[in-house]
C-alpha cells in the first residue's frame, strides 16, 4: 500500500478510505511518553518495595515489609516513650505528691491521647458529671466548692476507687425516707427550714423541729452535714437534687430519703466503684485532673 | 451543483483556514530558539535582574550573633533585622501578599505585564539559561542544526556542559532559598560535610528539579499553561494600558522591500516581513497579531525591530509601548484621572498602612483570655458565683519575665491562682488557669466585662503590660 500512497510525504498510516479520508499518526508529546514510563517504572518499584498484589486471602508483602499498623505501633512506641518519664512517676506517687507537682499535674490536665486526664474523664465519668464536671440533673457538679464525700484529692481517690452509695465497697446506708413517721405539715416546716438555711435564715421553730425529729444526727448542729457520713451541707448554697421549686424537691426528699431500697419513690444517688475497672494510676489521673475543675479542697 | 456555488463554498473554506492560523496554538511541539539581539530594553532587562540579587545574597548578612534575615520555622520566629514577628502576629503576612497582589495589579494596568516581562523569576531563569545556551551551542540556526545533528563527541560534550551549568544555577537556586529558612554558613558547612538535613535535602532537591526542568525544558509553556498569574494578567489590561503595541495602521499592509527600494518611496505599509520581531520573541508569538495572552511584554521585538527600522532607513517605533486607545487615535486618559488607579492605589496604600500601624504596635508581652466553656459558670457553696479562664501570655522579648496578673471590672471580685507569678519564657507561650469569683448579688445581668491586666518585668525597670478584657457569665436572672 505503501508503494502508491496518494499522499506522499504525509504521516499517514497508509488506511485510506473514500479516496481522501485518512489515518493520520501523530505521536503524544515526548514529555508525556516520558512521564509514562516513568509513572510505569514507578509501580514497578513501588510494588517491590511495599505491598500491593491482593492475593485470595493475603496480599504481597514487599521487601520493605511495610505495614499500616506497623507504622501505627512504630508511632505509639515513640509516644509512649515520651510519657514513659511522667507514667513510671505518676506510678511511684501519691495522688496528693503528684498534684503538688507542677509538670505531673500539668501533664494530667492538659495532655492529649490515651490515657491522658482528659480521656479517662471523657471514657468513664462525663457520662453523668458532664464533660467538664459540670454535673448534670440529680449527678453532683465537679467544678464546684461543695464535696459530699469530702473534697482533698486523697478523698476523691477513695470516692472513684471504693464508690459511694449501698453498692459502694464500703456501703452507706443513705438518707432514710421519713414519709412514715412524719407528717406532711412537718416535712413541709423542716422543708421550709432548710431551704432558709442555705440562704441564710435560721428560723428558731424550724430548727427546734430539726433537732427533734432526728435530722441533727446526720446533717449536724449547724446542718452543715458530715463528709464522713456523706451527709450533705444543707446551709450552703448548693442542692444535691437542685429544682426550680426547691421546697418541695426538699420536701420530697426528706419523704421518700435517698437510696431507700424499700422505697421505690426514693432518690438515687450512687457513685460506681471504680477500683476493679480502672488502675491505681489511672484512678490517681482522674483524681487530679477532677481536683483541678477548681472545686479541690 | 453549479459552478457558483463551488466557488462560494471555496470562499467559506478559505476563510475558515485563514482563521485556523490565528488559532494555531504553542503547545510546546517545537523548542523555540530565540534570537538575542542588543538594544535599549534588552539593557532594561538586564538591570532588573538585579531585583533577584538580594534573594542570593541576602541570607549572609548577620546582625549580632545571628542571620538578620531568618524564616525559622522550628521555633517558629521569624526575624527581619531587628524585628522579630511571631505566628500570633501573621496577620501581617496576608496585608503583604495583598499589598504584592494589589501593587502586581496597579502595575499591570498601567503599563502591562511588567512584572511577567522583567522580573518573573521564570523569564529571568529561562533567559540566563538561553544565554549559557546562545554562548555554548551558537546562534538559533546552529542550535536546531545541533539537535538535528548525530550524537557525536563534540555534541555530547556541549551538552554535558551545558546541562552542568543549568543544575548548577539550579543548586545555587535551591541552596539559596533553603538559606533564608536556616544559617546560611551552616548550610554551607553541613552540604560540604555531607550533614544535610532531611527536610533541607528535599527542598533543595525539589528547587533544583523545579528550576532545571521550568528554565531548561518547559520554558514559554509555564506562562501559556501552568501560570495563573499570566491569566490573570490578561484581563487587568484594558485599552488604555500602554503596552509593546505593533503600530498596524503605519505597517500594513505588509511585505517584503523590494531591490533599490528606500525607505520614503515604498508603496506598502512599513512593516517589511522580516519576521525579526517573531525570531527574538522569546515565546514565540506574532505581536503583529495584537494583544495576546502568549505576549509576556518583555518589549524585546520593539528592540528588534527598531534594528531593522535602522536599517531600511525608516523611522524607529513601528513596535513601540502605545496603548490601543492611542494607536486609534483617542487621548489617553492621564494615569491619575484612571478609576483603576485610584481604587487599586487605594487598596495598596491601606495594606501598606496596616503593615506599618502592625509593624509599629508589636507588643512586647500579649494576653489571651480564654473563657471556660464548660461550665460557663460554677456556683459556689457561699452562693458566688465562679468563672474559670485560662490566661496565655506571649512573651516576645529576648529575656525570660515574671508576670503579675490582676483583674477588674466587677464589684468585689476575687481572682486565685494567680498566688504564684506566672513566669514566662522567652519567645514563647505561658498559660495559666485562673478563677474569678463573684458575689451573686453584684451581678448586674447574665454576662458581665472583665479586664485582664498583665505586668511583666525581667528584674529591671523596665514594665510590659497588656490589657485585655473578656466576659464574666453568671445565671439567668
Amino acid at each position: 500500500m505503501a508503494d502508491n500512497n496518494p499522499f506522499p510525504g504525509e504521516n499517514n498510516t497508509g488506511h485510506i478510505w473514500d479516496d481522501d479520508l485518512r489515518e493520520l499518526s501523530n505521536p503524544p508529546p515526548r514529555w508525556w511518553t516520558i512521564l509514562w514510563w516513568v509513572s510505569l517504572a514507578w509501580c514497578v518499584v513501588y510494588g517491590v518495595l511495599y505491598p500491593m498484589i491482593p492475593f485470595v486471602t493475603d496480599s504481597s508483602k514487599g521487601i520493605l515489609n511495610w505495614t499500616q499498623i506497623g507504622e501505627y505501633k512504630e508511632g505509639l512506641a515513640e509516644v509512649e516513650k515520651i510519657r514513659e518519664k511522667y507514667e513510671s512517676r505518676i506510678s511511684t506517687m501519691s495522688a496528693k505528691e503528684i498534684l503538688a507537682d507542677a509538670e505531673l499535674s500539668n501533664y494530667i490536665s492538659h495532655g492529649d491521647g490515651a490515657g491522658a486526664g482528659k480521656v479517662l474523664f471523657g471514657d468513664n465519668c462525663s457520662a453523668c458529671h458532664g464533660s467538664a464536671g459540670q454535673g448534670m440533673s440529680n449527678f453532683p457538679v465537679l467544678a464546684d466548692d461543695d464535696w459530699i464525700w469530702g473534697g482533698g484529692v486523697e478523698k476523691i481517690v477513695e470516692t472513684i476507687t471504693n464508690g459511694r452509695g449501698p453498692k459502694a465497697v464500703v456501703p452507706s446506708p443513705g438518707m432514710p425516707a421519713h414519709g412514715a413517721t412524719l407528717s406532711t405539715k412537718e416535712i413541709g416546716g423542716l422543708a421550709k427550714y432548710v431551704v432558709g438555711l442555705s440562704e441564710g435564715k435560721d428560723d428558731p421553730n424550724g430548727k427546734k423541729m430539726f433537732m427533734e425529729k432526728g435530722c441533727v444526727g446526720c446533717h449536724g448542729m449547724d446542718g452543715k452535714g458530715m463528709a464522713v457520713l456523706g451527709s450533705v451541707n444543707l446551709t450552703d448554697a448548693i442542692w444535691r437534687f437542685d429544682a426550680a421549686d426547691r421546697l418541695s424537691s426538699a420536701a420530697y426528699t426528706i419523704q421518700h430519703g435517698v437510696n431507700q431500697m424499700a422505697n421505690p419513690k426514693s432518690r438515687e444517688a450512687e457513685m460506681p466503684t471504680f477500683g476493679g475497672r480502672l488502675s491505681a494510676d489511672e484512678i490517681k489521673k482522674l483524681a487530679v485532673y477532677v481536683y483541678k475543675f477548681g472545686g479541690g479542697n | 451543483m453549479s459552478s457558483s456555488k463551488t466557488t462560494q463554498q471555496c470562499a467559506v473554506v478559505d476563510e475558515l483556514y485563514a482563521e485556523a492560523v490565528h488559532w494555531d496554538v504553542n503547545t510546546g511541539e517545537e523548542t523555540i530558539h530565540a534570537k538575542r539581539i542588543s538594544g535599549v530594553w534588552r539593557n532594561v532587562k538586564w538591570w532588573s535582574y538585579i531585583v533577584w540579587l538580594p534573594f542570593f545574597l541576602g541570607p549572609y548578612l548577620r546582625l549580632g550573633d545571628r542571620q538578620a534575615v531568618l524564616f525559622d520555622i522550628p521555633s517558629r520566629k521569624f526575624h527581619i533585622f531587628n524585628i522579630t514577628v511571631l505566628p500570633q502576629d501573621f496577620w501581617m503576612l496576608s496585608l503583604v501578599l495583598l499589598f504584592l497582589a494589589i501593587l502586581l495589579a496597579l502595575v499591570t494596568a498601567t503599563v502591562g505585564r511588567v512584572w511577567c516581562g522583567y522580573l518573573c523569576f521564570q523569564t529571568i531563569w529561562t533567559d540566563i539559561y538561553t544565554w549559557i545556551e546562545e554562548k555554548l551551542e551558537g546562534s538559533p540556526q546552529k542550535r536546531r542544526k545541533l539537535e538535528q545533528a548525530p550524537w557525536g563527541v563534540g555534541k555530547i560534550g556541549i551538552k554535558v556542559a551545558k546541562h552542568f551549568l543549568w543544575l548548577l544555577i539550579a543548586a545555587i537556586t535551591g541552596i539559596s532559598f533553603v538559606a533564608w529558612f536556616v544559617d546560611a554558613y551552616e548550610l554551607w558547612g553541613d552540604i560540604f560535610t555531607l550533614q544535610l538535613s532531611e527536610t533541607a535535602m528535599i527542598t533543595i532537591a525539589l528547587f533544583v528539579a523545579g528550576t532545571y526542568v521550568l528554565a531548561g525544558f518547559l520554558r514559554e509553556q509555564v506562562c501559556f499553561w501552568l501560570c495563573p498569574y499570566a491569566r490573570i494578567q490578561g484581563v487587568m489590561v484594558d485599552s488604555s494600558t500602554i503596552i509593546p503595541t505593533y503600530d498596524f495602521h503605519r505597517g500594513e499592509p505588509r511585505g517584503r522591500m523590494k531591490k533599490g527600494e528606500a525607505g520614503g518611496d515604498r508603496s506598502l505599509g512599513d512593516c517589511v516581513s522580516c519576521n525579526q520581531c517573531i525570531a527574538v520573541c522569546p515565546t514565540g508569538v506574532d505581536i503583529r497579531e495584537g494583544q495576546q495572552e502568549g505576549c509576556i511584554m518583555c518589549a524585546l521585538c520593539i528592540d528588534a525591530c527598531d534594528a531593522v527600522m535602522d536599517k531600511v532607513k525608516l523611522p524607529r517605533g513601528l513596535i513601540r509601548y502605545e496603548s490601543l486607545d492611542e494607536l486609534n487615535g483617542k487621548q489617553n486618559p492621564p494615569v491619575h484621572r484612571r478609576p483603576r488607579v485610584w481604587v487599586y492605589s487605594a487598596i495598596a496604600l491601606a495594606a501598606l498602612s496596616g503593615i506599618i500601624f502592625g509593624l509599629n504596635s508589636l507588643d512586647a508581652v500579649e494576653l489571651k483570655v480564654l473563657h471556660s466553656r464548660q461550665p460557663l459558670f460554677v456556683i459556689k457553696s457561699d452562693g458566688s458565683i465562679r468563672n474559670r479562664y485560662t490566661l496565655k501570655v506571649l512573651n516576645k522579648t529576648t529575656s525570660d519575665l515574671k508576670v503579675k496578673v490582676t483583674a477588674s471590672g466587677q464589684d468585689g471580685l476575687q481572682l486565685s491562682g494567680t498566688q504564684k507569678q506566672i513566669s514566662a519564657a522567652a519567645g514563647s507561650v505561658s498559660a495559666r488557669t485562673v478563677f474569678v469569683s463573684v458575689p451573686r448579688q453584684n451581678l448586674t445581668g447574665e454576662s458581665g466585662p472583665i479586664l485582664f491586666h498583665i505586668e511583666g518585668t525581667d528584674g529591671a525597670d523596665i514594665v510590659y503590660s497588656y490589657t485585655r478584657e473578656s466576659v464574666f457569665i453568671g445565671p439567668k436572672r
